[in-house]
């Protein structure tokens, strides 16, 4: 393969990879916009969409079906567990939400664990035929599905965000928490439809990925921390931010994974991370205390 | 209207409000006036629902609303115009005051619409912002959206803190004006002030607040009248002559 060729190719793989880790990222930082809490269990919900969809598909559900279906389930998780664990826990600091979130992230996993085992699980593409060649490189059709679908929850943010009542109300929620309760909006509500909206987009796109990753039970842990990489990559707080951040970590694991060794993939978002830390941890520990609720 | 009984209100271990009780009317308007720091803001703030009572209860109509959550108390009527404004600063101004009136939306869409264009036709410095960002005002315009805000709710108990700060006085008197209107229509409200001329004209009764206690009350004539108070707490900003 010529090398310019090569270097296409992997560019496709990164922004596949990207838009994945953007769609986990956007979710966070919305999430965390809008409730202060950083929801480590983010990743529990893309891997909990994904096995729901493979089942339901092999028990002969039409996948449009199984998508609609573990979508809503997902959507209801998040929100049951906004409700039973973090408003409980409401008040409580920034951190020991944190602290709740990767609890229930463990609980998930196990859960997950219990019920698909050890296994390692596949969907078929969502659409026939073979790659589509873009220059020298061949670009896999669920890599456009998975393009289309970052680019319809990025539109519907924004929609939502710029061109509804809600959306505003919500937005001014999130400006001035007091000011908005003072005019009746409940920030108990706003919370609670974060994180179902998190659960629904978590496991869109857990299904998408579903074609062209191992869908296992542990799958969450490496897309969520890879998520919160990229949003943290991208500020934490800032939603153009999270879908660059994501981009950039899916190119940067796929050119050092095509071009060094393929050992490095996973270790990328770690590197970043550390380096994050031990450049300016205040950055993101500062973010977090900024938004105790 | 409004009965409050014997509070008590502690920001951590500081007590604002020490044993208050008072009692307003529907269609009254009561000014509280008191120098920084006497907890005029924290019992507006309780009163809307945001800080708790340690002691003591707050009636609505007969009903207890002590320690309810402000998204609850501004669907019973009660609004608040807070101090330091408070605005959307990244919402456009038309957003800020379509937002005014949340707990009716679902209700009244165009009502509130409509709603909307009235308060700019009480703040006609606001026209033609109404997409400016909220943020980007004059702090002057910015108070008089604030107060637009708090009108939007279509309060029956509206709660004002120092709502003159930082507005011309032609701007101030349309402020009172409306004021007056409203409590015409049956609005309660209670008008905290530190321009206290202004607030005089147009109160039908006065409290004074020092250190969380009610030092004074009375009509704004009886005020007037009063030299130990009128030196300690209007000083040099009274006219009599002028003042009624
Ligand atoms: N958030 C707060 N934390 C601690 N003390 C506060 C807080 N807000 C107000 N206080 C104190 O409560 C008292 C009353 O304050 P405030 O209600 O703002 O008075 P005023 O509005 O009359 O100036 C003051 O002693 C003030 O220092
Ligand atoms: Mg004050």
């Amino acid at each position: 393969m010529h090398i310019a060729d090569q270097l296409l190719q992997l560019l496709f793989t990164g922004l596949t990879l990207g838009s994945i880790y953007s769609l986990i990222a956007l979710a966070l930082v919305t999430t965390f916009n809008i409730t202060g809490i950083l929801n480590l269990a983010q990743g529990e919900f893309v891997a909990l969409g994904a096995l729901l969809a493979v089942s339901m598909y092999a028990a002969g559900m039409p996948m449009a079906a199984a998508f609609t279906v573990s979508v809503l389930l997902v959507a209801m998780l998040g929100g049951f567990l906004e409700r039973f664990a973090i408003h409980t826990a409401r008040g409580a600091s920034g951190l020991t939400l944190i602290i709740i979130t990767i609890g229930l992230s463990i609980s998930l996993r196990g859960l997950a664990l219990l019920i698909w085992g050890t296994e390692t699980y596949s969907l078929p593409a969502f659409s026939k035929g073979g790659p589509l060649f873009i220059g020298g490189a061949a670009v896999n059709p669920q890599s456009l599905w998975i393009f289309g679908l970052t680019a319809i929850t990025l539109a519907g943010l924004y929609a939502f965000f710029e061109l509804t009542y809600w959306g505003k109300a919500v937005k001014a929620s999130v400006i001035n928490r007091a000011a908005a309760r003072l005019v009746g909006i409940n920030p108990h509500t706003v919370s609670f439809l974060a994180f179902t909206a998190s659960g629904a987009l978590g496991a869109a796109a857990g299904i998408f990925i579903a074609p062209i990753t191992m869908t296992t039970y542990d799958m969450g842990f490496m897309l969520g921390l890879k998520g919160f990489v990229a949003a943290v990559i991208g500020g934490l707080s800032n939603v153009g931010g999270a879908v660059l951040g994501g981009i950039l970590l899916g190119i940067l694991e796929s050119y050092s994974a095509g071009l060094i060794s393929s050992g490095l993939k996973d270790a990328i978002a770690i590197i970043i991370l550390l380096a994050v830390l031990l450049i300016r941890p205040e950055g993101i520990i500062g973010a977090i205390r900024e938004r105790k609720i | 209207m409004l009965r409050i009984q014997a509070l008590d209100v502690y920001h951590g271990y500081v007590q604002a409000i020490r044993g208050l009780s008072l009692h307003a009317k529907e269609g009254e308007l009561l000014a509280i006036l008191g120098a920084n720091g006497a907890g005029k803001s924290t019992l507006l703030e309780t009163l809307a629902g945001l800080h708790r009572p340690a002691k003591g209860d707050i009636l609505l109509n007969g009903k207890s609303i002590a320690g309810k959550p402000p998204e609850y108390l501004v669907r019973q009527g009660i609004s608040l115009v807070p101090e330091r404004r408070e605005i959307f600063h990244s919402l456009s101004v038309w957003d800020n005051l379509l937002l005014g009136a949340f707990h009716r939306y679902r209700h009244a869409k165009q009502e509130i619409h409509s709603d909307a264009r009235e308060i700019l036709e009480i703040f006609p410095a606001l026209k033609g912002r109404e997409r400016e960002m909220a943020g980007t005002l004059s702090g002057g315009l910015q108070q008089m959206l604030a107060i637009g805000r708090g009108l939007m709710a279509r309060p029956k108990l509206l709660l004002l803190d120092e709502p003159s700060v930082g507005l011309a006085p032609m701007v101030v008197r349309e402020i009172m004006a409306t004021l007056a209107r409203l409590k015409n229509t049956g609005v309660t409200i209670i008008l905290v002030e530190q321009n206290t001329r202004s607030a005089l004209r147009v109160a039908d009764s006065v409290l004074i607040m020092e250190r969380g206690r009610i030092t004074f009350s009375g009509s704004s004539g009886e005020i007037m009248a009063d030299s130990t108070v009128q030196q300690a707490y209007l000083g040099r900003r009274v006219r009599p002559a002028m003042a009624l």
